[in-house]
């Protein structure tokens, strides 16, 4: 078989406070150009502290090698595939970093007079009105900072909405196929979590769900397509029997890369939508973040929505504080605005064509490798998929090879691991996105390395069992470092 | 399209291999009447250069680049160029989230040296790995706080930032917290302690106090943290000029710190994205939201770092967590880690100590609102005009002044916010205290 990876010498490097020296440091303030200021005669004798105890001493050179090192320790999307379901790890361009660094976007400061930052404002417009037409949604809010954080937001805007007519209701109903952050969150506005039980073809079963609806229902929250990847046919419906009970159709937005220029959430009756514009908007992931998580609403919703909202005034763009019924802020000033920027620059770049183009090969992807994997691997649901697939490890468990020791060993093949054990409906699951990011290159190497892998689990299963073999880092015991935190370093006494 | 790696051929051959005839088939599942009849009114895709060309002009319709005085929660600090070249690597910029510990252990490394970082600037023992930025991170230690006390209602220093305030009363508003404020010393600019302390009462989870406050004024902690512990409260300390906590002793009695780190090397980019972090005392771990990374090892014995203590997290717990937050605000926090480490322990102090001689050589020139002792911003009063009638006459100097603080204080309508940084010349500062004191050329 092709090999996508070899071994390589990897630097090793001690923690900063390993590294440091009395001292040293690593940069050079500019010549003071007034009187300095004794800060015990300025602050107060007993306010002043000495030096911070054990805070790094090193050079530029050494900041520089310690953290290129460090980062030749991570995978990432710019080395290859990450098959992440739900997580939609695709390609993340870099103009777009470039957009973001704009000199004059890049220093305008969130208070100056909305006259200064006409510029700012008129990028958050535009994304504002592409979010609403990509999502057939009637407004939409830039301020929230992640996608959770939109997803509060959403269910703070239908409380608020309920609220208005009298009775904020008592439950949000989230399918047992759902992401964690649905029902925390759903916990986190103050609501009762029922957990609805999927169908045997991975959906809400239509026959049961008018029961589930009354008067105490807020919500459903759902996902759509869903995280086996199957879209809801019946959304439509679902969301007529919310609305004939007074309920609203809330949906996660995690899976709008199967979806984006083939069908609009907002026509099929949802009436409170969140994005991740670091999943479907290719802006990076960071690591873990930043992230964006604005939120579209029906015109129902609107007078609802966070502190400030935009309006224009004699062909200028103001911010609109005067919103009697708002839900608040939900942070402060007006959200990730460089991640904004670099959402619009892709949308731009791809234009209407582009990301109806990307939806299809996110699916087309998705389809050849569940179709060149299905050999191999259980595939428990057999519904049509969108643009991510679930396996299950049943055969392979028979050999003691579960979902987690076959994604340690996709590292060994050069690839990081699809989701384990998500979602919960489906166990031992392996949940694979490969993205329109992808070339057939990419993908036929991670087929090849998957079916490498379901031949080793019968073969050697302990192979697969004590990946990954070919880190720097191999497993590490997570359970240790649970079972005593060491969450910060102290010198050895 | 440029982003789309594949060839016409190669997809005819992929869908050849499905048995699909056009790519319209792959979208069978989604009923008809669901489906897109008509192009989204987009446009068509542009190029790179077009692209840029229009972000640069929408760049030159902001006053930028001009000498700035705003602070209030957003403050000008040099950012040396090392940061944006070791963030822009892709190994950081584009992994995920770094739940698989042996392809991650960069940055579960930095996000270990950061968590320590915030201990030894905070003087904490525990930090998470970051919040959304200071006002979401103030929110969440506010409700840390009800599960560690098990009481419902928090106290809130009206010196606290207007903004970290309201983002306080949206998240406790739907879990029955009632947030009571307590008010400001006319005279100091500094939390009227005594005034709080009639406040507290035994259904009190927590009195937040900020440290330098919203007025640029430092707080007498200790105290506040006296009165807050007598009615059986912790002591919330929020901070969102972190480069004062290189100068002030940290609160030996504070329970919670939460704070923003946007001061750390975070360009101000108008209000995001930037960096909230939570710290607190060892006892109350298991408590803290968000995303911790721990020390372990692997089965080779090796030193290794983890994400850690998870079943605080949402997608364990569900329903049950501590938080909803999942992404937090990772290659931002690493910007501040990579700052911290380039400044250390003598930068650091440097750099707080020349903010707080700029800050007070302009202030020296200006009428202070307030007596209390000052970090790197003053409210000054306005000599009778009105702030904002300034603000224009500095704008056509070319000077970006400071915040009039009518809007949120409308006891102080008279006065602003000024900030001086390290990046504030003296000679600019000649030139607002000229304009301030006797009008511009308009």
């Amino acid at each position: 078989m092709r090999r996508k990876v070899r071994s390589h010498i990897v630097q090793d490097e001690p923690l900063l406070f390993e590294l440091s020296t009395p001292g040293k440091r690593g940069c050079q303030l500019p010549r003071l150009d007034v009187p300095a200021v004794d800060p015990a005669a300025a602050l107060g004798e007993g306010s002043v502290r000495e030096g911070i105890e054990g805070f790094p001493e090193v050079s530029e050179v050494e900041v520089v090698r310690h953290f290129t090192r460090l980062s030749t320790w991570n995978y990432a999307i710019d080395l290859g595939m990450y098959p992440l379901g739900s997580c939609t790890m695709k390609y993340n361009p870099r103009a777009n970093e470039e957009a973001a660094r704009t000199e004059g976007l890049l220093w305008a400061h969130p208070y100056q007079p909305e006259e200064q930052v006409q510029g700012c404002l008129e990028i958050m417009a535009r994304l504002e009105q592409a979010l609403a037409e990509i999502t057939g949604m009637d407004a939409v809010c830039l301020q929230p900072a992640a996608g959770a954080h939109g997803e509060l937001t959403g269910i703070l805007l239908i409380r608020a909405l309920l609220e208005s007519k009298g009775n904020p209701r008592r439950k949000i109903l989230i399918p047992d196929s759902a992401h964690g952050t649905n029902p925390a969150t759903a916990a986190i506005a103050g609501y009762e979590v029922e957990n609805i039980r999927s169908n045997a073809r991975g959906m809400i079963d239509l026959e049961a769900f008018p029961s589930l609806v009354n008067e105490d229902v807020a919500a459903l929250m759902i996902t759509n397509p869903n995280t086996l990847g199957v879209f809801e046919v019946n959304i439509a419906r679902i969301a007529e029997i919310l609305h004939s009970k007074g309920a609203l159709l809330y949906m996660d937005g995690a899976n709008m890369n199967a979806l984006v220029g083939w069908t609009r959430p907002g026509e099929a009756g949802v009436d409170v939508l969140h994005l991740n514009l670091h999943k479907t908007f290719s802006t990076p992931h960071g690591g873990g973040g930043p992230g964006s998580g604005p939120v579209a609403v029906k015109k129902e919703l609107e007078p609802f929505l966070p502190v400030p909202r935009l309006k224009q005034v004699d062909g200028q763009w103001r911010w609109d504080y005067d919103r009697p019924q708002s839900i608040g802020r939900v942070r402060a000033f007006y959200g990730n605005f460089g991640v904004l920027v670099r959402a619009l620059a892709y949308i731009m770049a791809c234009g209407a064509e582009g990301l109806r183009a990307a939806t299809v090969d996110a699916v087309l992807n998705a389809n050849y490798v569940r179709k060149a994997l299905e050999p191999y691997y259980e595939l428990p649901h057999k519904e049509p998929s969108m643009h991510e697939c679930v396996f299950s490890d049943r055969r392979q468990a028979r050999h003691g090879v579960r979902t987690m020791d076959i994604a340690k060993r996709l590292i060994d093949y050069g690839f990081h691991p699809y989701t384990v054990a998500f979602p919960l409906i489906v166990p031992g699951a392996m949940m694979i996105e490969p993205t329109e990011s992808e070339s057939l290159r990419e993908l036929e190497l991670f087929v090849e390395a998957m079916i490498a892998i379901a031949r080793e689990a019968e073969e050697n299963p302990e192979l697969v069992r004590a990946a990954p073999h070919s880190t720097r880092t191999s497993r590490v015991d997570e359970a240790a470092a649970a079972r005593k935190p060491v969450l910060r370093w102290r010198p050895e006494s | 399209m440029r982003l789309l790696p594949k060839s016409d051929e190669e997809r005819r051959r992929m869908l050849q291999a499905l048995g699909l005839e056009s790519v319209e088939e792959l979208f069978a599942q989604i009923p008809q009447e669901l489906r897109l009849k008509e192009p989204l009114r987009l446009g068509p895709g542009l190029s790179e250069f077009e692209v840029l060309e229009f972000m640069r002009s929408v760049g030159r319709r902001n006053m930028v680049g001009q000498p700035c005085f705003l602070g209030a929660g957003a403050y000008f600090h040099y950012r040396p160029a090392v940061v944006d070249a070791l963030v822009s690597r892709g190994e950081f910029l584009t992994a995920y989230t770094p739940y698989q510990a042996e392809i991650s252990q960069g940055l579960l490394t930095a996000i270990f040296e950061f968590q320590t970082m915030i201990c030894q600037l905070t003087g904490m023992d525990a930090a998470n790995a970051s919040m959304y930025d200071g006002s979401t991170a103030m929110a969440e230690a506010a409700l840390m706080a009800r599960r560690i006390t098990g009481r419902e209602h928090v106290v809130v220093a009206a010196s606290v930032h207007p903004e970290y305030r309201q983002v306080l009363r949206t998240y406790a508003h739907n879990q029955a917290i009632r947030v009571r404020e307590a008010p400001y010393d006319p005279e100091t600019g500094r939390l009227d302690t005594a005034r709080a302390a009639t406040l507290l009462d035994g259904n009190t989870a927590a009195l937040i106090v900020q440290s330098p406050n919203f007025f640029g004024v430092v707080e007498t902690l200790e105290e506040a943290a006296e009165a807050a512990h007598a009615a059986g409260a912790l002591l919330v300390h929020v901070f969102s000029e972190a480069a004062a906590l290189a100068l002030l002793k940290p609160c030996a009695q504070a329970d919670i710190v939460a704070g923003e780190l946007q001061s750390f090397a975070l360009p101000p980019s108008y209000g995001g994205p930037y960096a909230g972090v939570i710290a607190t005392r060892e006892r109350f771990v298991r408590q803290l939201p968000g995303r911790l990374a721990g020390q372990t090892t692997d089965t080779r014995g090796q030193r290794a770092f983890c994400l850690t203590l998870a079943t605080r997290e949402q997608h364990i717990r569900r329903e049950k967590a501590t938080s909803n937050i999942c992404t937090n605000q990772a290659l931002v926090a690493l910007m501040a880690t990579i700052f911290m480490a380039l400044y250390g322990k003598q930068g650091l102090r440097e750099l707080a100590e020349q903010n707080l001689a700029k800050a007070h050589y302009l202030a020296d020139r200006l009428e202070r609102r307030f007596s209390g002792p000052f970090f790197n911003e003053f409210v000054a009063r306005a000599n009778g005009r009105s702030p904002e009638a300034i603000n224009r006459e500095l704008a056509v100097s070319g000077i970006i002044g400071g915040l009039p603080l009518g809007r949120f204080y409308p006891e102080l309508a008279d006065s602003m916010l000024l900030c001086a940084t390290e990046m504030s010349r003296r000679e600019d500062m000649d030139r607002l205290v000229e304009i301030f004191r006797v009008g511009g050329r308009a």
